[in-house]
């Protein structure tokens, strides 16, 4: 099983998903500081890359209509799960 | 409305199965100052705040400590994976066995269940967004403490992670208390 590149894959994601956080809730506080905002925007921009990458291989990170069922399977609910992954 | 993302915010490594760090890890779970408190806390304090940066902060802020309770019991979960019936008595864990094999369960570190008054709601957003404050602070000493309790450095990185969050969550309510604090002020000139 492919659990090494996985991890691999979602660390990026989790460092990407982490700016992006710390950026919307200092924007929450400072909603005029357009640096921050451009900040936010480019984290986006390689978040939702990251993302794309991750999901066509291992399946969606997110469901209820966002994002696409790319295999014809609905890989939604395989296994591993989040907290059974090993890093 | 709430989405799930099927990914840890961080990621959770244990060097070894420790039923004992489990059973006080799981205070951070379901205990007065763990993240189910904090998130049930702030999500239900938002619909009543008067500006939109304090419904933004409350809501963004709360949804991520749900994320953070799913770290405290991803922890517990891998720090009990694989340990023995006789490693889970010694560790004084039985009586959540009994009740609950391995499922996890909000409780605090004794094994007492989670009750609502861990949380309050007075509707007056200057004494809320203080409890938020003495609450952010408060996790924060709670996390130092399991620190301390373990040499496991993987399981102290995690705690490490959380305890910076919260930290960081201080900051922005002593923001939105201030912003909060000028908006009843203007409110008040005719």
């Amino acid at each position: 099983m492919d659990s090494h590149n996985q991890a691999h894959l979602l660390r990026k994601i989790q460092e990407l998903s982490f700016v992006a956080v710390d950026l919307n809730l200092y924007l929450d506080t400072h909603p005029g500081d357009r640096r921050a905002l451009e900040m936010y925007n480019n984290v986006h921009r390689d978040f939702l890359q990251a993302v794309r990458k991750y999901e066509k291989m291992y399946g969606p990170l997110v469901n209820f209509g966002y994002s696409p069922a790319m295999q014809d399977y609905w890989t939604w609910v395989e296994s591993p799960w989040p907290w059974e992954i090993k890093y | 409305m709430w989405l799930y993302e099927k990914k840890l915010q961080v990621p959770v490594r244990v060097t070894a199965p420790d039923p004992r760090m489990a059973k006080y890890v799981i205070t951070q779970y379901g205990g007065p100052e763990g993240e189910l408190s904090a998130a049930l806390r702030y999500l239900n304090m938002r619909y009543t705040m008067p500006t939109g940066k304090a419904k933004g902060v409350l809501t963004d802020i709360g949804t991520e400590e749900l994320a953070h309770m799913e770290l405290v019991a991803t922890l517990v979960y891998k720090l009990l994976e694989g340990a023995s019936m006789e490693a889970i008595k010694a560790a004084d864990l039985g009586s959540h066995y009994a009740d609950h094999d391995r499922a996890l369960y909000w409780e605090n570190a004794a094994g007492v269940p989670w009750v609502a008054a861990y949380v309050s709601a007075t509707g007056d957003p200057v004494a809320d967004l203080h409890e938020n404050l003495a609450a952010e602070q408060k996790a924060r000493a709670v996390y130092e403490n399991l620190i301390h309790l373990t040499d496991d450095p993987q399981v102290k990185d995690v705690l490490r992670f959380l305890r910076e969050r919260e930290v960081v969550h201080f900051q922005r309510f002593g923001e939105t208390l201030m912003d909060v604090q000028d908006h009843m002020k203007r409110k008040k000139v005719f």
